[in-house]
């Protein structure tokens, strides 16, 4: 469970989120859309823990301990996992010895034995091919030289490997053809479980057809200005951002939405 | 000391027992050559090409011999030549030639020359310059360079320089296996000028491994001042395909000037990797000049400084005929309060048409104190020519850091495997693998907590 009360926060000295309120329970999938700029992305970093961003007030409180007061390292090997909108290219390093090390931070914190090399190459191999990504890619280094597509497969690659309890796919749709975007909707399907929580960032309404969320939030301006269910998205595709106040001011549905 | 005239009175003290001191021409050109280094004497900032680094300390150092009558602990610190040699031997498994000097003299019964193809002559340059009979003397008097080339120190070497490494290839002689030539500083010589010298004639194919190690334990509580001046001259022939991997890992308080001069025939190929990660100051000059059509060049380096430590590369390409291309990748790591130079001058003569430039010099500062300087100069006297440079310096990128930190890697863990990872591309540019495990190596013994690395550097899971 996931229980963000009156977050703010702020890059130099810019505040952005300005107040946010949100619950994720366990096995929920909840999708958060909003216009650019809106604050989608700050969001999803400053709950991985990106410490370029101030927060100034406000708590987060996951499965009862304080978020913000653990670095970022000990959120994801607590089990947090944020799917990057850029993946960072890391030259001279082998993905396979990426993961590897990624896989074994969180079962050592996890007080699970770690993999060895063996066993290791049969569970990837296995994930690799689930997110249609060619065995090529893990003697590659790091995301190097690789397309925006396959960046973002190696991100879901990574995800179903570190079996995350909060994953956060900031924008993972954008960039990718409708084929990619139903293996990356497939990989989040496969994660979803009782005990594991999903947030889903996203502009368009498009990756919602192939993941079905329980709940979608519009951010608007660093605050939550409407919440419902999946019929949101359809309306929000419908009529765009547009009738979103510009003081962020919570509005009535407009005339004319989608029943 | 160092003053000038202590080496001038040093310089006619030995010269007579200088190997080849009974040829004329050498003993000529040493005579000239310490006349200008007199003349000229240490470069200091006013000079050009040495206005990073100033070797006007020199007059005030000295170089001591380590006290003979040392107790047992002071043994112990400095590692036997035959112990760095094995450690060297047993990282590197793959066949080679073995040619090792200690002290700036060729150790024969160290050294471990294979099975050379015909027409490959593999030797010390005193044992060359010994040589009466197959033209060796005429060749080796060619190749050896004059008292004006380079910078002072270069001509101090000229004067100075003992022994070295002699490479002749005849015709199409390719030896497929590296020659490594290691240079084992001595516990009590601390002063060497090295010569090394190799001619490849049209076609012929070689790999050469310029290796000053670091001595081992030789970091004793104060240990002293030594320096090396070292001249590498190269001659690639019309179509010859030499690689030369520079390894200095010299000690803590080592000196070293080092140059190295090329010249390419028509379709020549040539490559540098100047790895430079020891030594309290290191000056490398490198030069390379086409002198015929259609020939290629990659300097490549890779430099490591920290401390208060100081390393300088030099590089000029002399694009003097057409249709040559030149690639120039330099990277530095720069830590502490130390500083890193990179001055790169690439020269395209007037008919030199559809020349092919392009060069870059990339330093990751690792301190708020390490200081970078990078500086390319262009001078363009052809019209038909793509040249381009480029330079940065920086940080470690924030991105990467959160990027590593989410996945669950500790902050410091991160930083050290971004450390790597700049590095990294410099290394994969050196094509034989065993080469390339021994760059890494080095680089990783340099690099704060490399153990904990070697798990993501695995080249085969």
């Amino acid at each position: 469970m996931l229980e963000i009360n009156n977050l703010q926060a702020s890059v130099e000295g810019k505040s952005i989120l300005k107040g946010l309120d949100l619950k994720v329970g366990n096995g929920e999938v909840h999708a958060i859309m909003g216009p650019n700029g809106s604050g989608k992305s700050t969001l999803a970093q400053v709950l991985a823990g990106r410490d370029t961003f101030q927060v100034e007030g406000g708590s987060v409180s996951w499965d009862g301990q304080d978020l913000l007061a653990m670095p970022a390292e000990e959120r994801a090997r607590a089990g947090l996992f944020l799917a990057f909108q850029y993946p960072v290219e890391i030259p001279g390093v082998s993905n396979a010895y990426f993961l590897k090390a990624a896989v074994n931070a969180v079962r050592r914190h996890r007080q699970l034995p770690e993999f060895d090399a063996f066993d290791f190459l049969a569970r990837v191999k296995a994930e690799m091919k689930a997110v249609g990504m060619s065995e090529e890619f893990l003697y590659r280094s790091v995301n190097e030289g690789f397309s925006g597509g396959e960046k973002k497969r190696n991100e879901m690659l990574q995800m179903s490997l570190l079996e995350p309890k909060l994953a956060i796919l900031d924008e993972t749709d954008s960039g990718l053809d409708i084929d990619a975007l139903k293996i990356v909707a497939e990989g989040v399907n496969r994660l979803r479980s009782p005990e594991r929580s999903l947030i889903v960032i996203t502009h368009y309404q498009r990756l919602l057809d192939y993941i079905v969320p329980d709940q979608v939030h519009v951010l608007s301006k660093g605050r939550i200005v409407r919440s419902g269910g999946r019929e949101l998205a359809l309306e929000l595709e419908e009529h765009g951002y547009g009738w979103i106040g510009d003081t962020g001011e919570v509005p009535r549905a407009p005339a004319g939405a989608a029943s | 000391m160092s003053a000038i005239d202590i080496w001038v009175r040093d310089f006619h003290a030995r010269a007579g027992q200088l190997p080849g001191a009974q040829l004329p021409w050498l003993a000529g050109l040493r005579q000239r050559a310490i006349e200008r280094f007199a003349d000229e004497g240490w470069p200091t900032r006013r000079r050009e090409n040495w206005a990073h680094t100033s070797l006007a300390f020199m007059e005030g150092q000295t170089f001591d011999a380590p006290d003979t009558s040392a107790d047992a602990a002071s043994e112990v610190a400095t590692e036997h030549p035959a112990t760095t040699l094995a450690r060297l031997r047993a990282d590197n498994a793959e066949p080679g030639h073995w040619l090792v000097f200690v002290g700036g003299r060729h150790a024969p019964t160290l050294s471990a020359i294979g099975t050379l193809p015909a027409g490959a002559t593999l030797s010390s340059l005193a044992d060359a310059l010994a040589q009466k009979a197959d033209g060796t003397a005429s060749a080796v008097e060619q190749a050896f360079g004059s008292s004006d080339d380079g910078d002072s120190p270069a001509a101090l070497n000229a004067a100075l320089a003992a022994d070295g490494a002699y490479l002749r290839l005849a015709r199409g002689v390719a030896v497929e296996e590296p020659i490594h030539l290691v240079f084992i500083a001595d516990g009590t010589e601390t002063t060497r000028h090295l010569r090394n010298l190799v001619i490849a004639e049209a076609g012929a194919q070689a790999t050469l491994v310029e290796h000053y190690p670091d001595g081992g334990a030789n970091t004793g509580e104060n240990p002293g001042a030594t320096l090396t001046t070292a001249v590498t001259r190269i001659e690639a022939g019309a179509d010859a395909r030499i690689t030369h991997l520079k390894l200095q890992q010299e000690a803590e308080q080592a000196i070293h000037l080092a140059t190295l001069d090329v010249r390419q025939g028509r379709g020549s190929v040539f490559a540098s990797h100047s790895l430079s990660f020891g030594a309290r100051l290191a000056r490398n000059d490198i030069r390379t000049r086409f002198d015929g059509e259609g020939g290629e060049v990659l300097l490549n380096g890779l430099y490591h400084v920290d401390g208060r430590r100081h390393v300088d590369h030099h590089t000029l390409i002399d694009h003097a005929t057409p249709r040559c291309s030149s690639r120039e990748f330099y990277r530095g790591l720069i830590d502490g309060n130390a500083r890193g130079v990179f001055a790169g001058r690439i020269v395209v003569a007037q008919d030199a048409q559809r020349s092919d430039a392009m060069q870059r010099c990339d330093n990751l500062l690792l301190s708020r104190q390490a200081e970078a300087d990078a500086r390319p100069e262009l001078e363009i006297y052809a019209d038909d020519v793509k040249c381009a440079h480029g330079a940065t310096v920086g940080q470690i990128d924030d991105d990467s850091l959160f990027y590593l930190r989410s996945r669950g890697l500790d902050e410091v863990r991160a930083r050290n495997l971004l450390t790597y990872a700049f590095a990294a591309e410099a290394l994969a540019r050196i094509e034989l693998p065993a080469l390339r495990r021994r760059a890494r190596a080095a680089l990783l013994a340099r690099l704060p907590g490399a153990d904990a690395l070697s798990e993501l550097l695995e080249e085969v899971l």
